[in-house]
C-alpha cells in the first residue's frame, strides 16, 4: 500500500480544488458566452453532456503536451520525439519538422524487439511479402494461414500450456474472451486494478463482479468464502462457475502477482484462475516465460493464461493459452476468432521469429543475454532511484517502476523536464491512477546500455530535486557505489 | 399527482430497512406536515408524563393557582358525582399544564421580541421539535436480527459448492477446422497444396499483394519495426499514425480522423463513447457481434428496428419521441451498418437522414464494408446515396478489408475525435497500431484515389455473379445487387438453425473440396444475438477475373442442385 504524506495530501488536494475552482469558474463563463452564440445544434442533446468533458477541456488540456508525444523513428533504447508547438494555449498542438533525440523509458520494449532486429526483421519482411500485410478474413473463414497455426503452436510450448489461440490485438482478447467463458449466473472476483481490458470484458459478460483489494490474497480468501456462502444476489442460488482474474505484472504499480497464494486459494474454493500475463510474459522468468516461472507457479495450476505480444515480442496481438478442450470451444464461440480479422502475417512471424530468439532456438545466446540484461538493468535501476529518495512502487525483478509524484503539477513539470534532458519518461495521472497517486512510469528495457541507464538517472537525479519528489532521505554516495557493483555481477 | 405519488410509493419500498424516518418522507407528499403532527403526539405524550412528575410540586407551590383549583375539584366532585369528578379532574389537568406552561415560557427568551412581533413559546416549541426530529434520525434504522454464519458453517458451504466446468463439453460441431493457407489470401490461394479461387477474403480493391502496399510496408518495417511498443499517449504515436489519420479525414472530407488498432474494436469502443446510461439508441436487428458489443457496454436504452425496415424505423422513432417526455434531453441515436455483414443488405442512408433530421436523432454509421467499395470514388454510403459526408455525425470502419492492412478509424468533427482520444477505452488503453500497418493503409488510399476503375470492376464482377447465380437451386441470393458480399441464403429453411448451418456448411466443403471455389458461411458466436438467417458469403474482389467468376457460379449451381434436387 502506498501511504502519502500528510502534508503532501493536503497540497494535492488543494492544488486539484484549485483546477477545480478555476475549470469551474471558465465553464461559467462559457456557459454564457455559448448561450449568446447558441453554438448547440437545435433540438439535440449536447454530445458530450454536462461534467463528461470536464476533466478533459480544464484539466488535462493544460498538459496535453506531456502525453501522446509522437515520436518519428522506432521506439528502441533511443528515439525521436517529434517537437510540438501551441498557438491556442495548449489546446491544439501541431507538429514541427524537429525531432529530439531521447532516451526512452516510456514504451514497453521490455526485451528490446521493438527496432529492426538482425534475426526477426528480415524473416518478417520475408513473411510480409508471402502472406501480405492481411488476410482480410476472420480466423475461421479465410484466415487461417500457415503461419498462424505455427505461431499457436509456438506460443503453447513458449507458454507451457497444451494449446492456444491468438488474436489481432491484446485488448480484444480480454473483452471478447471473458463472456464466452462466464456468463449470467457466474461471478467474476477481479482485482481491483485490473487493466481496462478485463474490466470491459467482466461488463460485457453479464457476470456478477466483485473485486478483491488490490493483491491481496487474504482479502481474495475473504470475497470467495462469502460469495460461495451467500450465493448470487438475490436468489441466493450457488454459483454456477467462479473465475478469479489477476494480472502477472501490474502496469501502474510494477508489482508483481502474488500468484502462488492466489492459486492455492482458487484451488481450495474451487474458482477458475485466469491469468493475464501482458506485461510479464517474455519480461520475467529465468527463460521469459512470465510470472509462473518467476514464482514457481505449475502452469497447469492456471486455468487460463491470456498475454499480449505488444511489449515484449515487440509486435501485436494477443493469445490466450489452455488446454486443448478450451482453446477448441474458444475457436468455436469466441467473436473475435469468429468476425475479427486474424493477427497480420508479418506481425504473427514477428512474434515467431522473437519466440526463437528468447529460447536460443536462432543458434544464438542474443536471447539469455537479453533476459538477463532486462533484469539487472530492472534490478540495477530500481535500487539506484530509490537510494536517491524516490519513492519507487514495484517488486524487485519487474521491469516497471513507478516513481510517485502526487501533486498534479508534479506532473507536467517532472515530464518536461526530463524532456529538456532529453529523456523521455511517462507520466500519469488522474482518471488513469487514483485522484492523489500521480506518478511517473519508467520502463526499462534489454536494449537499454548501463550508459543509458546511469545517464537518465543523473537527469532524473536532477529534476527530482528540482521538482521536489525526493520523499525519503537519499543515502550515502559511498554505499550507493559498492551496492551498484554488487548489482552488477 | 397520482402518478409521481406511486412513484415515491415505489422508491419507499427500495428504501426500506433503512432510516424509518425516511421512509416516512417517501411516503409522505408534503412530510414537513406528517413530521410536525407525528412529533407534536410525541411531544404531547411527554407533556403529560412531566405533567405528572410535576404535579407533587405544583400543589405545593403558592405561585400556581392549582392548589386551590385541585382543592375545590375534590369538594365539587363529592356532591356532583363520578362523572363530573372525571371531566373536571381532566379540565384540572389541563389548567395544570398551561400553568406549568405559562411559568415555562415565562422565561426571558420566551418573552423575546423579534422584528416587532413576540414569540411567545414559539421558540421552545420549535426548539423541541428540533431535538425530536434530531433524536429520531439519530436512531438506528431497524434491521431484522440476522445471525452471521459461523466459520464452520460457510467451510461446509465452501466445501459443498461444485462449479460448473469451464466450457461445456465439446461436440462434433464445435471441432470444425477452418482451411488452413499456404500463400497469400490473394483471389487465387493455395490450400492443401492445391491452388483454389478465394471468395473468403473482404480483399474488395484486390489489393492483397499489391506492390505499392508491399514497398511501404517494407520499408517502415525497416524504420519503425514491427509493433509500436505503447499506447498512443505514453510514445506510442508514430508519425505514420498521424499522417494516416490525416490522409482518411482527407479522403473522405471529414475535419478529423482518429485511428484504432482493431477493426472488431473500433465500433464497440467507440459507441460506450458517446452512448451513456440514459441514452437512447436505434438500431438495425442485423448489426454484426462489434455493434452488439458496444450497444451493450454503453448500457443506454437499446430500441430494435426491423432488419433495413425503414417503415420500423419510422414507427419506432415515432413511439420513442412521443412516449418519452424526456427525450429531448437526450442523447439519440440510430445505429446502422452500410453494408451489413450479416446480410449483404446496404442501408438506405437517405431514407434515414430524413428521419433523423425530423426526429432530431443523431446517425451512427459502420462502413466496415463499404468504405472503399461503395460510391463513385469508394467513399462509401455517403457518396453512394450522393448525401454529404457532413450529415453521418460518426463514421466507423474497418481497416482490413478495402485497404488490406488492419485497424480501424472513426471520422467526424473535431469534437467527435477529441473525444474520443480520451474517453474510448480501446484507443486509450491499448497498444496502437503496428506502423507498418498504418503506412499500407496510407498506400491503399492512395492506390484507391489513382485508380477509380477498381470500383468500376468491383461494380461490374458483382453484376457477373449476379447474372450467373440468378437460378440456383434451393438458394437465393439475399444481398443487395450492389454489396460487395453476396450473401445466398436457404429458399426453405430446416426448421432449426443448426441444420441450415450444417447443411450450408456442407456446401462449402464441397464447393472447395470438389471445385477448389472457397466460400465460407456466416459463423454465429453464442454471443451473436443476430436474429437474420445464416448463408453462404461469397466476397467478391476487383481481383477476380470472370473465369473466377463463372467458375464459382457453376461449382455453387453444381453443388446446390445435387444437394436440393428438388427444388425449382
Amino acid at each position: 500500500m502506498i501511504t502519502i504524506p500528510y502534508l503532501t495530501a493536503l497540497t494535492t488536494y488543494f492544488s486539484y480544488g484549485l483546477l477545480f475552482a478555476f475549470g469551474q469558474f471558465r465553464d461559467f463563463f462559457r456557459k454564457i458566452f455559448d448561450w449568446w452564440n447558441s453554438s448547440n445544434r437545435q433540438g439535440y442533446a449536447p454530445i458530450c453532456l454536462g461534467n463528461e468533458d470536464f476533466y478533459t477541456r480544464r484539466l488535462y488540456l493544460r498538459i496535453q503536451d506531456c502525453f501522446g508525444r509522437p515520436i518519428s523513428s522506432a521506439p528502441d533504447a533511443w528515439f525521436d520525439v517529434v517537437e510540438r508547438y501551441s498557438n491556442d494555449h495548449n489546446k491544439t498542438l501541431k507538429r514541427t519538422d524537429k525531432v529530439k533525440h531521447c532516451l526512452n523509458l516510456g514504451s514497453y520494449n521490455y526485451l528490446g524487439f521493438a527496432a529492426a532486429d538482425e534475426y526477426c526483421t528480415p524473416r518478417a519482411i520475408e513473411s510480409l511479402k508471402l502472406f501480405s500485410p492481411s488476410t482480410s478474413s476472420a480466423r475461421a473463414d479465410g484466415g487461417t494461414t500457415a503461419l498462424h497455426k505455427e505461431l499457436e503452436e509456438y506460443v503453447a510450448n513458449f507458454v507451457g500450456k497444451p494449446a492456444a489461440i491468438v488474436f489481432g490485438m491484446g485488448y480484444v482478447t480480454n473483452s471478447a474472451i471473458i463472456p464466452v467463458l462466464i456468463g449470467k449466473g457466474g461471478l467474476i472476483i477481479s482485482d481491483s486494478l485490473n487493466h481496462s481490458s478485463i474490466i470491459n470484458g467482466a461488463r460485457g459478460s453479464g457476470a456478477t463482479i466483485r473485486v478483491f483489494q488490490h493483491n491481496t490474497p487474504s482479502h481474495l480468501e475473504n470475497v470467495l468464502r462469502e460469495q460461495i456462502a451467500e450465493g448470487q444476489p438475490r436468489t441466493h442460488r450457488p454459483w454456477k462457475k467462479i473465475i478469479v482474474v489477476v494480472e502477472g505484472i501490474y502496469s501502474m504499480e510494477g508489482e508483481l502477482c502474488k500468484l502462488p497464494e492466489v492459486v492455492s486459494i482458487c484451488k481450495k474454493y474451487k474458482a477458475y484462475v485466469y491469468l493475464d500475463e501482458a506485461h510479464s510474459i517474455g519480461a520475467v522468468g529465468r527463460t521469459g516465460r512470465g510470472v509462473c516461472e518467476l514464482l514457481a507457479v505449475d502452469t497447469a495450476d492456471v486455468d487460463v493464461m491470456m498475454g499480449t505480444f505488444t511489449k515484449s515480442f515487440g509486435s501485436c496481438g494477443g493469445y490466450i493459452a489452455g488446454s486443448k478442450e478450451l482453446i477448441q470451444f474458444l475457436k468455436y464461440a469466441c467473436p473475435a476468432h469468429l468476425y475479427g480479422t486474424s493477427i497480420s502475417p508479418p506481425a504473427a512471424q514477428q512474434i515467431i521469429s522473437a519466440i526463437k530468439v528468447i529460447l536460443g532456438e536462432d543458434g544464438s545466446s542474443r536471447g539469455a543475454q537479453k533476459l538477463a540484461r532486462i533484469r539487472e538493468n530492472s534490478n540495477f535501476f530500481r535500487s539506484e532511484l530509490q537510494k536517491m529518495g524516490f519513492e519507487v512502487l514495484g517488486d524487485n525483478d519487474s521491469p516497471i517502476m513507478p516513481i510517485m509524484l502526487y501533486n498534479p503539477s508534479k506532473i507536467p513539470a517532472f515530464s518536461r523536464e526530463c524532456l529538456k534532458q532529453n529523456v523521455a519518461v511517462v507520466t500519469v495521472g488522474f482518471p488513469a491512477t487514483p485522484l492523489l497517486l500521480g506518478r511517473a512510469r519508467i520502463c526499462i528495457s534489454a536494449s537499454h546500455s548501463r550508459e543509458d541507464l546511469i545517464n537518465a538517472l543523473e537527469v532524473i537525479s536532477k529534476v527530482g530535486d528540482l521538482v521536489g519528489i525526493k520523499y525519503f532521505p537519499a543515502e550515502p554516495k559511498k554505499e550507493h557505489r559498492e551496492d551498484g557493483t554488487i548489482k552488477l555481477d | 399527482m397520482p402518478y409521481r405519488g406511486k412513484a415515491l410509493l415505489a422508491d419507499s419500498e427500495r428504501g426500506k430497512g433503512r432510516n424509518p424516518v425516511g421512509i416516512r418522507f417517501f411516503f409522505s407528499v408534503d412530510p414537513i406536515t406528517l413530521i410536525a403532527s407525528r412529533t407534536s403526539i410525541r411531544f404531547a405524550q411527554q407533556a403529560l408524563i412531566l405533567l405528572k412528575r410535576l404535579c407533587p410540586w405544583a400543589k405545593t407551590s403558592n405561585s400556581l393557582g392549582g392548589v386551590v383549583l385541585t382543592r375545590a375539584v375534590a369538594s365539587h366532585a363529592a356532591q356532583l358525582g363520578i362523572l363530573n369528578t372525571m371531566a373536571s379532574a381532566v379540565m384540572n389537568i389541563l389548567q395544570a399544564a398551561v400553568d406549568w406552561m405559562t411559568f415555562a415560557f415565562d422565561a426571558p427568551s420566551a418573552r423575546a421580541v423579534v422584528f416587532g412581533v413576540p414569540i411567545g413559546g414559539h421558540l421552545f416549541v420549535e426548539g423541541l421539535l428540533l431535538v425530536v426530529i434530531l433524536y429520531l434520525l439519530s436512531q438506528k434504522s431497524y434491521k431484522p436480527p440476522k445471525k452471521p454464519l459461523s466459520k464452520k458453517e460457510i467451510d461446509e458451504l465452501c466445501d459443498e459448492w461444485t462449479p460448473e466446468p469451464l466450457i461445456p463439453p465439446l461436440t462434433k460441431e464445435m471441432q470444425r477446422e477452418p482451411p488452413v493457407l499456404e500463400s497469400a489470401a490473394r483471389p487465387h490461394t493455395t490450400i492443401d497444396g492445391q491452388e483454389v479461387v478465394n471468395f473468403a477474403s473482404a480483399n474488395y480493391l484486390g489489393l492483397i499483394g499489391h506492390q505499392k502496399l508491399l514497398d511501404s510496408c517494407t520499408s517502415a518495417m525497416e524504420t519503425y519495426g514491427v509493433g509500436s511498443c505503447g499506447p498512443r499517449s505514453f510514445y506510442g504515436t508514430i508519425d505514420v499514425h498521424l499522417d494516416c489519420e490525416a490522409r482518411i479525414a482527407k479522403f473522405l472530407g471529414t475535419p478529423d480522423s482518429i485511428l484504432y488498432s482493431y477493426g472488431l474494436s473500433t465500433v464497440f469502443s467507440a459507441i460506450p463513447a458517446f452512448c451513456k446510461k440514459g441514452d437512447i439508441i436505434i438500431v438495425d436487428e442485423g448489426v454484426h457481434w462489434g455493434i452488439q458489443n458496444g450497444l451493450y457496454l454503453s448500457r443506454s436504452t437499446i430500441v430494435y428496428f426491423k432488419h433495413n425496415d425503414m417503415a420500423s424505423l419510422q414507427s419506432k422513432l415515432e413511439k420513442i419521441t412521443l412516449e418519452n417526455k424526456r427525450a429531448k434531453k437526450m442523447r439519440r441515436y440510430i445505429m446502422i451498418e452500410a453494408v451489413y455483414q450479416n446480410s449483404g443488405q446496404i442501408a438506405p442512408l437517405d431514407d434515414i437522414i430524413r428521419l433523423k433530421e425530423k426526429y432530431l436523432f443523431r446517425v451512427l454509421v459502420d462502413e466496415s464494408n463499404s468504405f472503399g467499395v461503395l460510391g463513385r470514388s469508394g467513399k462509401g454510403l455517403a457518396e453512394y446515396h450522393g448525401i454529404p459526408i457532413e450529415k453521418i455525425d460518426i463514421v466507423t470502419a474497418a481497416m482490413g478489408h478495402a485497404l488490406a492492412a488492419e485497424g480501424g478509424f472513426c471520422t467526424g468533427n473535431a469534437r467527435i475525435i477529441d473525444h474520443q482520444r480520451l474517453s474510448s477505452s480501446a484507443y486509450v488503453f491499448s497498444a496502437s497500431l503496428p506502423p507498418y500497418l498504418a503506412s499500407a493503409a496510407i498506400s491503399a488510399i492512395d492506390v484507391l484515389e489513382e485508380n477509380p476503375s477498381l470500383i468500376t470492376k468491383l461494380k461490374e464482377n458483382i453484376a457477373v455473379l449476379w447474372a450467373g447465380l440468378s437460378d440456383l437451386q434451393g438458394l437465393e441470393i439475399a444481398s443487395n445487387p450492389h454489396s460487395p458480399i453476396v450473401f445466398l441464403r436457404l429458399k426453405n429453411s430446416t426448421g432449426s438453425f443448426k441444420s441450415d448451418l450444417q447443411l450450408l456448411e456442407d456446401i462449402a466443403d464441397r464447393v472447395l473440396k470438389e471445385d477448389s471455389v472457397f466460400v465460407v458461411t456466416s459463423k454465429r458466436s453464442i454471443l451473436d444475438k443476430c436474429p437474420l438467417p445464416v448463408g453462404i458469403k461469397l466476397f467478391i474482389s476487383a481481383a477476380h477475373s470472370e473465369s473466377d467468376l463463372l467458375k464459382a457460379s457453376e461449382a455453387l449451381k453444381r453443388v446446390a442442385a445435387s444437394t436440393f434436387p428438388n427444388c425449382g
